[in-house]
């Protein structure tokens, strides 16, 4: 074992050049030429400054905004994570169950079976920058009387933000929260 | 046919088809011969060992293998415990980040040495850039050490016609030498995960995912609250991630996290990255040896067992949580807790299963979250952990339950015991089976030790559930340590002196032995007479051995797990 010592030594030295100084800074190089903002993360521009990361969701709970999903760490990206509630935890399914309750008296004239599931469950991350469509039609009913738009309009702006699956065949349909309530302040 | 379910087929189809290329090319690094790469990396390794006074062609003996595997890892334990309990102080840290305590340190280090990566910190909070970028080194080396085992497991198997002779030493008394461990070590670096990693790493960045030593951003989002974002060198991390199936993630969600894994196309890479080394580990296996039948026959073992635990993992989460009919909401989604809207159920189910079979352990969804029995097969994944299995390691592992097979269909059938050439005796046998019964005594034994403390002192802070599913999560915990997984049911508290260390010392146990093992077995395989092919040998790339060796691997995980189980995800399920 101890002949092999200092050659173990001198080999780690050398890989960490190679896979811990040489990788990673040939990686930021091109990422500051190629990727979006440099590598530092694409962020959202509105009204001359910046509302967030393209890709971070944010929390959206007030009524003239269409709302995010519920998340474990309130939308506070300097950290992330699930809820990691079992399916069969009584206390979670109060909670869950408390979350609908919230959202049928926030959008009267919805019926519980109309609400998708994301609605009333936390993302993984607790980041989700996502609805559903139809995470996203649901509450189009309630936006339309509180800043006293046109249902039919709302409609299609949600259409208009509907990220299909890629290439029409791979993966769910998508619409990012943020962007379509930057587009819904920008309606009026 | 449903979008969601062609994009996991697809994807799975595609790394299957990538994989007999890629394996052919792993055989040749491995064998020696020339390729594409030996221009652009022949100098570079002919510097680095020249360097470290190595000479790549010296030929070494099973023991020298492991003797050089432990040394260089006891080197990378001791910088690494350096690094992480000083990085508070050390350059790179603009968030200014802690250093770790001695207990959290130690289990991260082993943790990440052993190519397991569990976290039992965030890494938002948890590291400085600099303990990142340390831990991506590891998250190399750890995968080219398995590989390395691997590509000596393969030598030893070679046919040799002549014996090598040399008096002392151990095995039947000759000397027989398997390659250089140094060389398979550094061009497994080299040759294999380098390229795929900034391969992944350009697409990720494209993608969106950062690649800054910018610390935390801070911003008034569109509603008013005050946003903060961390950042990070994170594309070369999560590339190195899969590609090495380590699985330790940049931020503590995993690649559940949007900058991790920003979009369907990006997670479908990270499919593709975990699962394309070992799926053409396998095949390499097949060409390395000229063995291709008998690489098809494990091959088809591996994915038989593989759809058998995905496919209803599929099922189940685009099926939604039962204990939510009765509330009335629209499930077409599926279960949706711990699930993103970009992955959806079906993609979630599938990876769920493949970070589990491989020792992958990197998430797109909170497994604490999944069905019931979902989660119960994410433990079988981990309690076989041969299907596909880690990078190199997971083919160890399937070679202790071939030389079992071979064991028992040798006695069924009233043969001599062979396998590729050599007799198959008592030492050998005894070998593979201590190392096969070793994860149920680990797993058990500490998932007991763990029920027992928690029995004791029912005010322990670590349950994030009660009931079984409560013991699922220390269940979890302990077979992902042994399984050098690193996926959790994360909602078990476990950095804490007792989680930190007993997964520390599990984690040691569960990765060596199931490399010294195997390496043991093959070296005195491979300084055994060869016997040439007869009548009246057991032939082992067969369908009829095939179900053989499925057969060992079923009955040897029921009769071990079924009652742990029982008491965990079962009896969860029938209790909904």
């Amino acid at each position: 074992m101890k002949s092999h010592i200092l050659p173990a030594i001198k080999l780690t030295f050398c890989c960490l050049l190679l896979l811990a100084v040489l990788y990673p800074l040939a990686m930021f190089g091109l990422g500051k030429a190629v990727a979006p903002n440099g590598g530092k993360g694409e962020v959202v521009e509105a009204n001359g400054r910046t509302v967030g990361y393209a890709l971070i969701g944010q929390n959206f709970s007030d009524d003239r905004y269409f709302w995010s999903r519920p998340s474990a760490v309130g939308y506070n990206a300097a950290g992330s994570a699930g809820s990691n509630k079992g399916p069969s935890n009584p206390d979670y399914l109060a909670t869950v169950q408390a979350r609908l309750d919230t959202f049928l008296v926030h959008n009267p004239g919805v019926r519980a079976n109309q609400v998708p599931s994301e609605l009333v469950t936390a993302s993984g991350s607790g980041l989700d920058p996502h609805l559903s469509p139809q995470g996203a039609l649901v509450q189009v009913a309630r936006i339309a009387k509180v800043r006293k738009l046109n249902v039919k309009d709302l409609e299609l702006l949600v259409a208009q933000h509907t990220e299909q699956p890629l290439l029409g065949l791979f993966g769910t349909a998508t619409v990012n929260v943020l962007e379509l309530n930057l587009a819904l302040d920008n309606l009026k | 046919m449903n979008t969601e379910l062609l994009g996991v087929l697809v994807i799975f189809l595609l790394t299957l088809a990538l994989a007999w290329p890629l394996g052919h090319y792993i055989a040749r690094v491995y064998s020696g011969e020339r390729t594409w790469t030996d221009p652009i990396f022949g100098p570079i390794e002919r510097l680095f060992f020249r360097v470290s006074g190595i000479d790549p062609n010296h030929e070494m003996t099973w023991v020298e293998h492991l003797k050089a595997l432990l040394t260089i890892n006891l080197i990378w334990f001791l910088m690494t415990m350096f690094v992480l309990m000083n990085m508070g102080w050390l350059p790179l840290n603009p968030d200014g980040n802690p250093s770790m305590s001695p207990d959290l340190a130690f289990n991260t280090t082993i943790s990440f040495v052993v190519n397991c990566n569990l976290q039992h910190y965030s890494g938002e909070t948890g590291l400085s850039y600099l303990g990142q970028i340390w831990l991506m080194f590891l998250q190399f080396v750890s995968a080219a050490t398995g590989l390395a085992a691997a590509a000596v497991l393969f030598n030893a198997l070679k046919t040799r016609t002549t014996t090598p002779l040399q008096g002392l030493g151990l095995g039947s008394g000759v000397r027989v030498g398997l390659g250089n461990f140094y060389n398979y070590f550094l061009k497994s670096s080299t040759r294999i995960l380098l390229p795929l990693s900034i391969l992944v790493t350009i697409i990720l960045m494209l993608n969106g995912s950062p690649m800054t030593f910018e610390g935390k951003d801070t911003m008034v989002g569109l509603q008013g609250d005050t946003v903060q974002v961390s950042r990070g060198p994170v594309a070369a991390f999560v590339a190195i991630k899969h590609i090495g199936t380590n699985g330790g993630g940049f931020f503590g969600a995993n690649s559940a996290h949007p900058l991790e894994n920003p979009n369907y196309l990006t997670s479908l890479l990270e499919l593709f990255a975990q699962f394309i080394i070992p799926a053409a580990m396998v095949f390499a296996f097949g060409f390395y040896l000229r063995r291709r039948k008998l690489a098809l026959m494990i091959f088809g073992v591996m994915t038989i067992g593989f759809l058998m635990l995905v496919i209803p993992n599929i099922v189940f989460e685009m099926k939604g949580n039962p204990a939510f009919s009765a509330m009335g909401v629209d499930q077409s989604l599926g279960a949706m807790e711990g699930k993103e809207i970009r992955f959806g159920a079906a993609m979630s189910g599938y990876w769920s299963i493949l970070t589990t079979v491989i020792s992958t352990g990197s998430v797109n969804a909170m497994h604490d979250s999944t069905m019931p029995l979902s989660g119960m097969n994410e433990l079988l994944a981990m309690m076989v952990n041969a299907f596909y299995g880690g990078c190199g390691v997971g083919l160890l592992n399937f070679f202790v339950y071939l030389i079992i097979a071979v064991f028992i269909a040798g006695l069924m059938v009233g043969r001599t015991p062979e396998f590729l050439g050599k007799k198959v005796e008592a030492r050998e046998v005894k070998i593979a089976m201590i190392t096969a019964l070793l994860s149920p005594l680990l797993i058990m034994g500490g998932t007991a030790m763990a029920a027992w403390a928690q029995v004791q002192d029912p005010t322990l802070p670590w349950l994030n559930n009660p009931g079984f599913h409560g013991f699922s999560e220390m269940l979890y915990e302990m077979t992902s340590s042994n399984a050098n997984n690193g996926s959790g049911f994360e909602g078990l508290g476990d950095n804490n002196p007792f989680w930190n260390i007993s997964t520390g010392i599990v984690l040691i146990l569960g990765r060596f032995i199931p490399i010294i093992g195997p390496i043991a077995i093959a070296g005195l395989l491979a300084s055994k007479k060869y016997i040439p092919e007869s009548a009246g040998t057991l032939k082992t790339d067969t369908t009829t051995f095939g179900v053989m060796v499925f057969s060992v691997i079923a009955i040897l995980t029921a009769l071990s797990y079924f009652p742990a189980l029982a008491l965990g995800p079962i009896a969860e399920y029938f209790s909904m």
